[in-house]
């Protein structure tokens, strides 16, 4: 019996099929962070059923058509939105290695997400002010988790933004910076698209109940 | 300032909790006693708890699990006394708030700090070694997992000691489950720490997942990977796709307590139904999560000590992948007798019983292999033929309760108790025990005591059959579960023979125990030096070292077939020396890391201050976890270099022990 | 390849070594049946398995038709396994050995095919059969329904007979060969109603209504109790289900007219508070729209803290006392 190596025997390695060996840690990077934010989905799924299913239980209180603004919620969608373009402009920019128009975009991203924030916060608490908050019914805890947990995934985001700036300013655009960018980029652009299923189900869909 | 923390939580009044606790702090304290008089701290530091190396953490996971089996068992063997003695106008030792805190305990620790540290431990330990790689894709974040999953585990033995767990059955069906009907803490307990290991849980899907579809070795395509880690991919997609359903039902739960809210409460708009949908979307998932690894682990020891490749590797993994998806459409078979109407229920119930296809298909796929096979029945193969029966029965059980109505007269009786005790004893515990047997030597370099280990198989064997089928009987003459006293006389000699098994478990137990010390004094004699421990080894993970290196594979190995290591052994090839030694080359690990301990101490904190209330403690933890992260993500230097010579040395140093058969 | 088996210092502990065990293995065997024999010869039918109404007779009629045709597959499997396990052992010389097969596709579509015909026919009887044992299908049978209304409190079960009148608590007493029409409901948290031997159970839960419909079809007492855990009292909640001859009922009903008290909004709060083990009484008359009210109440607002009687005993950090309990949330913004 010889005694070799397995990888001394010339072997023809498949293409495609995942037969090329561990793959860099770019794409691990930003696959496993992909497949969290498929588990997030997930978990606003779960908050959306929720929300289904109890947005008619309204226990004599407020609905929703009476307590929403909806002119208020067209700014919020358009500054998320807006926020998600000059992520992406920010990213094009990390892309080209370009830290300081990077840090512009960041910038505005950050000042639209934060403006999003603060047209939220001021809508719950006008509800909260008229009697509408989360504990008055069971439409309402549903709308204020479901909402509110998107909020605090906008706040997280901001949170990791502002650190991301900071890590692009003090160490540049290294290979473990650029790949948590992407990670973040995933996050915000996924945020938005929960948002878009919250302001259709949530806002535009409240007078079908 | 304390919140709702004060000296009327410790049970001074009650002698059973105190006792125990006072007992379970003696151990603690002596244990401590001796590692720090053995001067172990730095080596277990270093180690084990700041190790981000896959095997090691794999190896803590177990070691927990067995830890949390002996606490579940005593809740068990508490349970069954009570029943035995607490008969016709006997009230038992047990008063009820005591009965329904520890049935409650029972099942929330068997699930999620038995069951599942179990499966994820094994997944750990093998599953980056058999896809011939050298750890998982995250591996600080596997870390992580850990310590929270820990953290829970914390939690709950601390609720023992420091106020009391939930008094709703595992499941926290509201409006029980509800602040009005369930003011005190134990609910609260029992929400935060499952809240905390669920994050680690979730972590640890993410993780595999990436690890199983990115991270294969060269030449691994899908069809080349072990059936072990195809069902560690179908399970771990079950996490990733069920546990965020789990995480947000509970912090539904939580804000109805805390805040107020109104999503499962009877009154302003509550509903309790959307709570049991909710529940059980996850939580049937949840069990094929515990018993596809288990399949897994069987059809790797029923192809190894059957001398034969596995029956059919593409029904397998297509079972698997059925399973997986299947899972979640059976949820409602857990709650017909809610009232959801004839249609609803046959539809859930006839999808029940096409879950049981590719389950059936995976026995026949074992029979088969063991057909023709020339079979050794070592502890593994034990645990293989004793689940391959057990489980069947179990899964008719099942198939059973999967027509409504019949589960109108079975539901929630002690018939049920036993099918599902049939399927995860018989199905999840023997895979486990089987796996533990199975890559104990791989783990530790030596074998564990084949007579001892058989021994234990017999008494879990003997144990769980004389302890659940009298269930099944008492199930049909109308005895619910979750009683505190048995108003039926009758029932009293099914009750002693159910008892009886109880304690045969319990000398199961002793068995394990005796088999590791046996194992451990007599380690020099049982060495593995080939690394090929059975002998018959047909995967990847056998042509290692026992125990492999920290970097697993000096270089990977490029696969070709399915059992590649069965192939490597046919062609006459190890890893070893040529005359032209392969060039090694530097390899990058990760560095070890106190992250995860460091979050997981906060989290506890966190966890007891949301608990009792303590809001400021509270917030401090989750402010100290944001920190000690942000800290982290800063830090640099994060791999360390082994460099070639010394790889060099140590596999030179490797295979000059061992001989290539 | 290697053979494992007799590398081993462990292998005379396998299988193989129960030939030398023999005669002690069988006669332990031998003890193990005869108990099995005792138990199962001592067994009186109970329960599920002692049917006293067509609903329950069919559901252990399917029962056994279920489990019959499980065991079609399940008994050779085991065997099977068993045998195999037995035959192809590795110091059976006898044994035939084949090494590795390529797979095999005529018995992968064996495989498949065995378990799935048998899943289609017990999906033929899952239909089938839920759709006719639907809890909420009226039987068909000569006399005219009798309609109960059900209420589960913390720990009792009161029952509620709009059309006679009365109620009573933990004892359901109804006439042999009526249907009776139950609709249920819970004041407090999730129950079960159950009679094994009349057959179906049934979720009772706060703010709704559920549905049952049995039929008690031979005079005898039977026992009910909840099948969902639902606090400490839980397994005191019991009552008994009596059906008695269409004259007997009728006197027991007169009876009820006749003694005991009112059941006016004080005795149903009386009644309401935590209790444990209640013996059985009847309320001479009750409020037509009670049933409405307790449903509207329990959707209205916070209910009373869920304190057990002997709270003090074992409860830790809590006393009987609401005042050691931070104040239930307010119903409001």
């Amino acid at each position: 019996m010889t005694v070799a190596t397995i990888d001394a025997v010339h072997t023809q390695v498949p293409r495609g099929r995942g037969g090329g060996g561990p793959a860099p840690t770019r794409i691990v990077v930003a696959y496993g962070f992909w497949i969290f934010i498929l588990s997030d989905f997930v978990m606003f799924s779960g908050l959306f059923a929720v929300h289904a299913v109890l947005s008619g239980n309204t226990a004599g209180g407020p609905t929703g058509p009476e307590l929403f603004n909806l002119r208020n919620v067209f700014i919020e969608t358009m500054c998320l939105l807006f926020s998600s373009y000059t992520c992406g402009l920010g990213a094009l920019s990390a892309e080209r290695r370009q830290p300081e128009r990077f840090l512009v975009f960041a910038a505005f991203t950050f000042v639209l997400g934060a403006a999003f924030l603060f047209i939220e916060i001021r809508e719950f608490a006008g509800m909260v002010a008229q009697g509408a908050g989360p504990s008055r019914s069971a439409f309402l805890s549903a709308f204020f988790t479901l909402v509110g947990t998107h909020g605090a995934h906008v706040t997280g985001g901001l949170i990791w933004l502002a650190y991301m700036v900071a890590q692009v300013a003090v160490k540049g655009l290294r290979p473990h910076v650029l790949r948590r960018l992407l990670c973040w980029s995933l996050f915000w652009h996924a945020l938005d698209i929960v948002w878009v299923g919250v302001f259709t189900l949530v806002y535009l869909m409240a007078d079908f109940q | 300032m304390l919140g709702r923390l004060s000296w009327a939580a410790i049970p001074f009044d009650q002698p059973l909790p105190l006792y125990a606790m006072g007992l379970v702090g003696i151990v603690i304290l002596v244990v401590l006693g001796i590692i720090t008089k053995k001067g172990w701290w730095p080596y277990l530091w270093r180690e084990w708890l700041t190790s981000v190396d896959h095997k090691r953490i794999g190896v803590m996971y177990v070691a927990l699990a067995l830890i949390m089996l002996v606490r579940g068992y005593v809740d068990a063997i508490m349970m069954r006394s009570q029943q035995a003695i607490a008969i016709g106008d006997a009230q038992g030792y047990l008063p009820p708030d005591h009965y329904d805190q520890i049935f409650s305990s029972h099942g929330t620790i068997m699930i999620f700090f038995v069951a599942m540290p179990f499966v994820i431990g094994l997944m750990n330990f093998v599953v980056p070694l058999q896809l011939g790689v050298r750890d998982v894709a995250f591996p600080v974040l596997n870390n992580v997992s850990f310590w929270l999953t820990a953290s829970g585990a914390l939690l709950i033995n601390v609720s023992l000691v420091i106020g009391s767990f939930a008094r709703t059955g595992w499941m926290g069906y509201p409006p029980l489950s509800e602040f009005a009907f369930s003011p005190d803490e134990g609910v609260d307990y029992y929400l935060w720490l499952l809240q905390i290991s669920g994050v680690g849980t979730l972590l640890t899907g993410v993780n595999f997942v990436t690890t199983i579809l990115k991270l294969r070795g060269p030449g691994m395509i899908y069809f080349r990977m072990p059936v072990f880690c195809w069902t560690a991919l179908a399970a771990n997609l079950l996490i990733v796709a069920a546990f965020p359903i789990l995480t947000a039902t509970f912090v539904m739960l939580l804000l109805d307590r805390y805040l107020g809210m109104h999503f499962f409460t009877n009154d302003a708009g509550g509903n309790q139904m959307m709570y049991v949908n909710l529940f059980w979307a996850w939580g049937h998932p949840e069990v094929y999560i515990l018993i596809l690894p288990a399949f897994g682990v069987f059809s790797e020891v029923v192809a190894t000590f059957s001398g034969k490749g596995l029956f059919s590797y593409r029904s397998m993994v297509l079972a698997t992948l059925g399973i997986c998806i299947l899972s979640f459409t059976v949820w409602l078979h857990h709650f017909f007798t809610m009232g959801a109407g004839a249609d609803v229920n046959s539809f859930f119930g006839i999808m029940s019983a096409i879950i049981a296809v590719p389950t059936g298909v995976k026995i026949f796929n074992w029979l088969f292999t063991m057909f023709r096979g020339r079979i050794v029945f070592t502890t593994p193969m034990l645990f293989a033929v004793g689940f391959m029966v057990t489980f069947v029965i179990g899964g008719m059980t099942g198939v059973l309760l999967a027509v409504p109505p019949v589960d109108f007269v079975l539901h929630n009786s002690v018939f049920l108790v036993a099918h599902f005790h049939n399927v995860i004893i018989g199905g999840v515990l023997f895979g486990a025990l089987a796996g533990y047997n199975y890559w104990f030597p791989k783990a530790f370099g030596f074998t564990l005591d084949e007579w001892w280990g058989k021994a234990s198989f017999w008494c879990w064997l003997v144990g769980f059959y004389v302890a659940f089928m009298p269930l099944y009987v008492l199930g049909l003459m109308g005895m619910t579960r979750r009683l505190q006293h048995i108003p039926d006389p009758s029932w009293r000699p099914l009750l002693l023979v159910a008892e009886a098994g109880a304690i045969v478990v319990f000398l199961a137990i002793l068995c394990m125990a005796a088999q590791l010390y046996v194992s451990i004094r007599t380690r020099e004699q049982r060495r593995d030096l080939t690394g090929d421990a059975w002998k018959n080894g047909r995967t990847l993970e056998w042509s290692t070292s026992s125990p492999p290196p920290a970097y697993n594979y000096a270089v990977l190995p490029r696969v070709e077939t399915i059992d590649a290591f069965w192939e490597m052994k046919r062609r006459g090839l190890t890893a070893g020396l040529t005359p032209g030694e392969p060039a090694y080359q530097t390899i990058e690990m990760p560095r070890n890391s106190p992250i995860g301990f460091v979050i997981a101490f906060f989290a506890v904190i966190a966890g007891f201050s949301a608990i009792w209330y303590i809001s400021w403690l509270a917030i401090l933890g989750l402010l100290a976890i944001l920190v000690a992260v942000l800290v982290f993500g800063w830090s640099e230097n994060r791999e360390r270099e082994i460099p070639a010579n010394e790889i060099a040395r140590m596999e030179r140093a490797r295979l000059g022990l061992g001989r290539p058969a | 390849m290697l053979d494992w088996a007799n590398s081993t210092r462990d292998a005379p502990h396998g299988l193989a070594s129960n030939a030398r065990h023999g005669p002690r293995r069988s006669g332990l065997l031998r003890l193990l049946i005869v108990c099995a024999a005792v138990l199962v010869t001592s067994c009186q039918p109970a329960g599920v398995l002692d049917p006293q109404g067509p609903i329950a007779s069919a559901e252990r009629l399917l029962l056994f038709n279920a489990t019959a045709i499980m065991l079609v597959v399940v008994v050779p499997v085991i065997l099977a396994t068993l045998g195999f396990a037995w035959w192809y052992r590795s110091s059976n010389a006898r044994a035939s050995r084949a090494w590795d097969e390529a797979y095999e596709g005529r018995i992968e579509f064996v495989t498949w095919s065995i378990p799935a015909l048998i899943v289609i026919l017990l999906g033929g009887v899952i239909w089938i059969g839920s759709h006719q044992l639907d809890p909420r299908a009226p039987i068909p049978a000569d006399a005219k329904p009798l309609r109960v209304d059900v209420v589960a409190l913390d720990w009792k079960w009161l029952f509620i007979y709009p059309d006679q009148g009365i109620a009573a608590v933990n004892q359901l007493v109804v006439p042999v060969g009526t249907p009776v029409d139950f609709t249920l409901t819970s004041a407090t948290v999730m129950n079960s109603f159950f009679v094994p031997q009349l057959g179906s159970q049934i979720y009772t839960m706060g703010g709704m209504t559920t549905h049952l419909n049995l039929l008690a079809a031979e005079t005898g007492e039977y026992p009910g109790f909840s099948a969902n855990f639902s606090g400490d009292g839980f397994a005191d909640m019991r009552f008994i289900a009596k059906a008695l001859p269409a004259g007997d009922f009728d006197a027991w009903v007169m009876r009820a007219r006749g003694t005991g008290s009112a059941l006016d909004d004080a005795a149903y709060a009386a009644l309401a508070k935590p209790s444990l083990a209640v013996p059985p009484t009847t309320y001479r008359s009750v409020d037509p729209k009670l049933f409405d009210r307790i449903i509207e109440q329990t959707v209205a607002g916070p209910p009373l803290p869920n304190h057990p009687p002997h709270a003090g005993e074992g409860r830790v950090g809590a006393g009987a006392d609401a005042a050691w309990c931070p104040p239930a949330p307010q119903a409001g913004g």
